[in-house]
């Protein structure tokens, strides 16, 4: 009797078992295989840049196992051990692009962060009339500006610089990307101001400090976080960015992009330097992706989770 | 008082010297008269002193009022300046038969351009395109819904898998091109193309039929934005409260229906809002049609902005090129608003 009372009670168990233990490989499975799909192009393309002709044509794929790894991409680059103390051409081209990107792109950031950080604790804390339009309303003029593409300013840009004299200047890289971040910022600050009490700008009142007084010295340093996040989404967006750059800079102010655009074409398959240039562009990002993760998932979070 | 008379006395002044500045580079553009600047930067200059003026005149006449509309004044004035009047200058272009290789200047062209635009073949191709690209945006969710809910799973090595997930993400799009879509997906060499060989596809070429080459490009471009739809809906599931999938626990139901009956209908606010942004994005695509495919071939993935950009780039057709990125922007503004609307009504039918 008691035999038979247990074996039944034991097959569900057992099943349920093998169904959860199937269930997990399962989930294990799929978990490796996205990372196999997310990893497998970068993998790929650093370990071109190591490889020289033959072993690209071969599909050599793991280094010292399959192939012998040399520098030969970061030669091209004059980016390897031996070539680094040396003058080299590429290298300068390239050193003045990584320049310029990083100058838009971190000048185009903090330009947007200022301007966005400002209207967003506006559009947080006091209320605005400006013809017709209230709060909501500025707030979507703003976001709105996200829908404009690119390619719709483009031309404006490009006629209205050649007479201000500021195409190929990375100030004029700067001014647009500012405008092309704005909204994202404005949007992921507004969050952030909404999430500080409004008390503390009241008590801040009552100690005899001007609304700038307390926007400064109470409100600004505990919105740190979100400023972080909003710089860092800013940084990736400006630092990916090709279609304007690519149209209002020629020799000065070209960024990285439009250089690792610019060689694809013109230099048939050599792959390595390819490699090597392309593993160059990404590998800030792909750093700050991995030590950031944080604050680009908080800044992204915000910006449309609401 | 004083203040306030100082205040607009200073306003007064910048204004004047704004429309000073602005009518002597005009005179001196048209040749009216010989006395002006080289270029146009200097009223650029003027416009910032302006918005200064503006800004003390504020803090001046209205006090804490004016201090409190400081806030938003730098904003305002600067997306005034780069957003709005480029707009509207863009619209006059578009109006103008201007192309910059050909010797005349820009001519009067009225509607011209627009006309010429509905016996462009290839622009509604690009249209068509568009609404491909667009429509697979449901494809990159519904991965992108599975990843989120692999990763809000009881796994362990969660964080390693957020970060590797997340990496696409951070890539520019034109790297992604040629590590991917110039490398992986080469003809030759590609070890995607080598294992499509191995697999028993004699003639792997990613990019030469327009189904294929249009899938892609799909792909790549779903490679780079899923981890960015992944981590919003991620965040969406995190934030749902954990009591509700228990009960549906309790009612019996199993997985597959407690996602449909529960958690997808829970999740519908932050798809809705993932998708439109999404959508807006997807309607900029341009880098990588650009650099791997260039819009072949004949056109099967080219999308609006990358037409239009050779438009520019190899036509010089300043005039024409710019009718058809404003047309494109009356399509999407009148595209999106419904889309709002629509969605507004959807949720709050749900909800």
């Amino acid at each position: 009797m008691t035999i038979g009372a247990l074996i039944p009670n034991r097959k569900p168990q057992a099943a349920s078992r093998a169904k959860r233990i199937v269930g997990r490989t399962l989930i294990y499975a799929a978990l490796i295989f996205w990372a196999f799909v997310c990893l497998s192009p970068i993998y790929w393309t650093v370990t071109t840049s190591f490889k020289s002709a033959v072993d690209v044509t071969q599909g050599h794929l793991i280094p010292w196992l399959d192939f012998q790894p040399d520098w030969k991409g970061w030669r091209s680059l004059g980016l390897s051990p031996d070539t680094i103390f040396g003058t080299s051409n590429p290298r300068e081209e390239f050193l003045s692009r990584f320049g310029n990107s990083i100058f838009t792109s971190v000048g185009a950031s903090l330009l947007a962060l200022v301007l966005g950080s400002l209207a967003a604790y506006g559009l947080s804390r006091f209320r605005y009339k400006f013809a017709w339009m209230r709060n909501d309303d500025i707030l979507f003029f703003f976001m709105s500006q996200l829908i404009l593409p690119p390619v719709v300013l483009a031309l404006p840009f490009l006629v209205l610089y050649k007479a201000l004299a500021l195409l190929d200047t990375r100030f004029g890289l700067i001014l647009l990307y500012t405008l092309t971040v704005l909204p994202i910022v404005i949007w992921i600050m507004r969050d952030q101001f909404n999430a500080i009490p409004v008390e503390l700008d009241e008590a801040a009142f009552v100690d005899g400090l001007s609304v700038w007084g307390a926007f400064l010295r109470i409100i600004l340093p505990l919105a740190v976080p979100g400023m972080v996040a909003a710089f860092i989404l800013s940084l990736v967006l400006c630092w990916n960015e090709y279609f304007f750059a690519a149209l209002l800079t020629s020799t000065d102010a070209k960024t990285l992009p439009v250089m690792v655009a610019s060689q694809t074409g013109s230099q048939g398959i050599n792959w390595w330097s390819m490699a090597a240039l392309s593993t160059a562009a990404i590998a800030p990002l792909v750093i700050a992706g991995i030590f950031l993760e944080r604050y680009i998932v908080s800044g992204l979070t915000t910006g449309a989770g609401k | 008082m004083r203040q306030a008379s100082l205040g607009r006395a200073l306003f007064l002044i910048a204004s004047a010297l704004f429309a000073l500045v602005l009518l002597v580079q005009v005179l001196h553009a048209s040749g009216a008269i010989a006395a002006g600047f080289s270029d146009w930067r200097p009223v650029l200059y003027a416009y910032l002193v302006w918005g200064i003026a503006l800004g003390i005149r504020q803090v001046l006449l209205r006090g804490e009022r004016g201090l409190r509309a400081l806030f938003l004044l730098p904003a305002v004035l600067f997306t005034v300046a780069v957003v709005i009047f480029p707009t509207v200058f863009g619209f006059y272009i578009a109006s103008l038969d201007w192309n910059l290789s050909s010797l005349e200047g820009p001519r009067f062209y009225g509607l011209g351009n627009l006309i010429g635009l509905f016996h462009d073949t290839y622009y509604w191709n690009a249209l068509r395109n568009m609404v491909f690209y667009t429509l697979a945006v449901s494809g990159e969710y519904a991965i992108a819904f599975g990843l989120a809910l692999l990763l809000n799973a009881d796994i362990s090595g969660r964080k390693f898998f957020r970060v590797v997930f997340l990496l696409p993400m951070m890539l520019s799009p034109v790297a992604v091109s040629w590590m991917i879509g110039k490398s992986l997906l080469e003809y030759r060499f590609g070890p995607a193309a080598t294992l499509a060989r191995a697999l028993g596809w004699d003639n792997p070429a990613f990019f030469a039929s327009p189904w294929i080459a249009r899938f892609s490009i799909e792909a790549m471009d779903a490679w780079v934005s899923i981890p960015f739809i992944m981590i919003i809906l991620l965040a969406g599931l995190q934030a749902m409260p954990k009591e509700v999938l228990e009960a549906a626990k309790v009612d019996g139901a199993n997985g597959w229906q407690s996602f449909w009956h529960v958690t997808f209908p829970l999740m519908l606010p932050v798809s809705i809002t993932v998708l439109i942004i999404r959508i807006i994005f997807k309607l900029k695509l341009a880098d990588i049609v650009i650099n791997v495919t260039a819009g072949g071939p004949g056109g099967a993935t080219d999308t609006m902005s990358s037409f239009i950009y050779r438009v520019y780039r190899d036509r010089s057709n300043v005039g024409y090129g710019t009718g058809l990125a404003m047309f494109y922007l009356l399509i999407i503004i009148v595209l999106l608003s419904l889309l709002l609307r629509l969605s507004h009504r959807w949720t709050q039918k749900v909800t």
